[in-house]
């Protein structure tokens, strides 16, 4: 589904090489984890994939489902069935969540020449999502991230995805910030997408998430380069030893 | 201290053409207005209060021309609304075209048709006299003095529906000049609403009187002329327990200087003023407002947001005075504008000054571009590059459109802001 080809990025302003030579294959129906250290580069590829300004792709390539990811607007990766949930949320003032979603949800339904969503079924599905995910209604009419805690925010995320639906979701530390309670919901939440048309890029620092929502493929990034690839024991070791064995074995 | 020659020359020239009423029952409240502006002359460029917005086109004897202006597809400002609608055609009240202007709660006159109305008599040019001062308003007293036409309205009771004054523009190089007198009553009720541009160029003063416990809401849409000029003032006193909630959008106009004077009289009154300003291009818009509280536990807010491009200015000196005695005043003043490119232009004069202790009052002004990350974040979710720019726009003026009550007219409003972000290339 999501395949990146020897992705090279720099930032585009400092010449300032960032990810040096990426290759990544997620199929559908899989769960891929990727770990590393700090500033290793997760967040610049699930920005890159997303079409975040400020980043200059060198070489390589990104293809979903055999499209060019990289000559699409961000909103056509998105119709495309792209969906990143960030690391840090945008909080938008005065844009209520609700105006938000139902936006976001017609406007890839009208990009994709599907008929909109009427606002009674809108209402309906959102409540019946949020519900499951313990976002109450008072928050749904918030501005869009506004005052919302670190764990709601995340939560937040994951509605969205839910709604849209996306066929290739990235999910960028969604698990920093959440309580306990709050990493089943979500896990739930992300579990309950899982199906044989639908794949996913868990970017995380801990196993805990991993314990919940099993990735079939995890891989170890370091320095702009996926460094190592193996099954789900791979996080289980760095969880007990940390990335020094692995980078050293790799240099 | 005396008018320097030129200001004496300029207005001497100004008022050359004028008609200038002194007889009947106003005509004394002329004849003070004429004294008061002959004692200031007309603003100047190196004016104090002028220093933002040069008045050389809202002072010289004669109007430049305002191409006439077609609204498209648009439908009319206020459409859906069930209201009555008084029109004026370059400033010139057009009965034919107008209903009938009975409505219950509310008695209205035409200002050049009225008998002696004792409540207008104590109304007519003396708000605007009282807001002379600290600082001067000399367009105010022009209009005093040299109104042509205008309304009295006076409100009784709750207004069965709004009062709607459609200002149409059908001459080129019409020059209009309008006063108008609204007094509520006691716990009378009515929603003022405006629309048009007026006149090619517009010059108007109303006087509201607002007493105890009565509440006066007003959204004026101002033409989207692009050539039009405006100079615009509303003068208002409180009385306690009253309310006032002033809207306006200002979406184009080459010039529009709209001043707003309010005094908080009686204890316990809320004033709102608000406005959205759009410009693109050739467009000075310069929101003035001077706030006194002068009572007790009284609240005022001043909400003006600009969405300015490819050269616009913006402009804005808001003034709260808390005069002594006047404890436990809430004031909030936010002047904002989102700059869509590099060469606007947006200029702010926040001021306070208090003679209480014990009182809450903020002020804040800021000037940005849109939120990159924020329309990344939109975009990412797949709402096109355009809409989500126009989610971010609205997003902005939320708070200005805060103010306004009834849902209708917010609705309107906000369409309109759409449309124009549709036309509006950024
Ligand atoms: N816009 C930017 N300006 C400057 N440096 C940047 C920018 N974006 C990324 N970087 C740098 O690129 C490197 C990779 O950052 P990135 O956020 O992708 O790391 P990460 O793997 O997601 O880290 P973390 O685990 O802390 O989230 C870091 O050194 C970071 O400082
Ligand atoms: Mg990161």
């Amino acid at each position: 589904m999501l395949e990146i080809k020897n992705l090279h990025v720099k930032l585009e302003e400092e010449d300032k090489p960032i990810l040096k030579g990426v290759n990544l294959t997620v199929e559908a129906g899989k769960v891929h984890a990727i770990m590393g250290p700090n500033g290793s580069g997760k967040s610049t590829l699930s920005y890159v994939l997303a079409g975040r300004e400020g980043y200059a792709v060198t070489e390589g390539s990104a293809t979903l489902d055999g499209e060019d990811l990289l000559a699409l607007e961000p909103e056509e990766r998105a119709a495309a069935g792209l969906f990143l949930a960030f690391q840090y949320p945008v909080e938008i003032p005065g844009v209520g969540n609700m105006t938000f979603l139902r936006t976001a949800v017609n406007a890839q339904r009208k990009a994709r020449g599907e008929e909109e969503m009427s606002a009674g079924d809108f209402l309906k599905v959102v409540r019946e999502k949020a519900k499951r995910l313990k976002i109450d209604a008072e928050m749904l009419k918030r501005p869009v991230n506004v005052g919302f805690s670190g764990g709601e925010k995340k939560r937040n995320e994951i509605l969205q995805m839910a709604m849209l639906e996306p066929k290739m979701c990235i999910l960028d530390e969604t698990d920093s910030g959440l309580d306990v309670d709050a990493m089943k919901l979500v896990s739930e939440g992300v579990n309950a997408l899982r199906d044989a048309g639908r794949a996913f890029l868990v970017i995380t620092h801990y196993q805990r998430l991993l314990d919940h929502i099993a990735p079939d493929v995890v891989h170890i990034m370091a320095d702009g380069r996926i460094v190592k690839t193996g099954g789900p024991e791979l996080a289980l070791e760095v969880e007990k030893n940390g990335y020094a064995d692995i980078l050293a074995e790799t240099l | 201290m005396a008018v320097p020659q030129a200001k004496v020359d300029a207005l001497a020239a100004r008022i050359a053409g004028l008609s200038f009423e002194r007889e009947g029952w106003l005509g004394a409240a002329r004849v003070e207005a004429l004294s008061r502006l002959s004692s200031m002359g007309l603003p100047g460029k190196r004016d104090e209060y002028w220093r933002y917005t040069d008045p050389t086109d809202l002072i010289q004897p004669r109007t430049a021309t305002a191409a006439l202006f077609d609204a498209g597809d648009e439908p009319p400002v206020f459409d859906a609304i069930d209201r009555i609608t008084l029109v004026f055609v370059d400033g010139v009240f057009d009965a034919a075209a107008s209903d009938d202007p009975a409505l219950a709660g509310v008695e209205i006159t035409r200002l050049s048709q009225a008998p002696d109305l004792h409540w207008a008599r104590d109304l007519y040019g003396v708000l605007e006299a009282r807001g002379q001062s600290p600082v001067q308003r000399p367009l105010a007293a022009l209009a005093t003095a040299f109104a042509t036409d205008g309304l009295l309205i006076r409100v009784t009771g709750k207004a069965a529906k709004p009062v709607s004054l459609v200002y149409r523009h059908d001459s080129e190089t019409s020059d209009a000049i309008l006063h108008h007198c609204v007094r509520l009553d006691p716990g009378a009720e009515l929603t003022l609403l405006e629309s048009g541009p007026g006149a090619a160029r517009f010059t108007t003063a109303m006087e509201v009187e607002v007493a105890d416990g009565a509440r006066f809401h007003h959204v004026r849409v101002q033409g989207r002329d692009h050539q039009r000029r405006a100079a615009t003032h509303v003068f208002a006193r409180l009385g306690a327990e009253s309310l006032f909630k002033s809207f306006t959008l200002t979406a184009n106009g080459v010039l529009t200087r709209n001043e707003v004077v309010l005094e908080l009289a009686g204890d316990d009154g809320v004033a709102h003023v608000a406005g959205a300003a759009m410009g693109d291009g050739a467009f000075h818009h310069d929101d003035t407002v001077f706030i006194t509280h002068d009572a007790e536990r009284c609240e005022s807010r001043q909400v003006f947001k600009k969405v300015l491009k490819h050269g616009a200015v913006g402009v804005f000196q808001g003034k709260i005075l808390v005069k002594q005695g006047a404890q436990k005043t809430d004031g909030y003043q936010i002047s904002q504008s989102l700059l869509l490119d590099e060469d606007c232009q947006f200029l702010a004069k926040p001021e306070l000054e208090i003679y209480a202790d014990d009182v809450k009052c903020s002020h804040g002004s800021t000037s940005g571009a849109i939120d990159e990350t924020a329309l990344f974040y939109l975009r990412s979710r797949g709402v096109p590059l355009r809409s989500a720019q126009a989610l971010l726009v609205l997003a902005f003026l939320a708070e200005a459109i805060g103010e306004i009550e009834d849902e209708l007219i917010v609705e309107d409003i906000r369409q309109r802001l759409e449309n124009w972000l549709a036309r509006h290339e950024y």
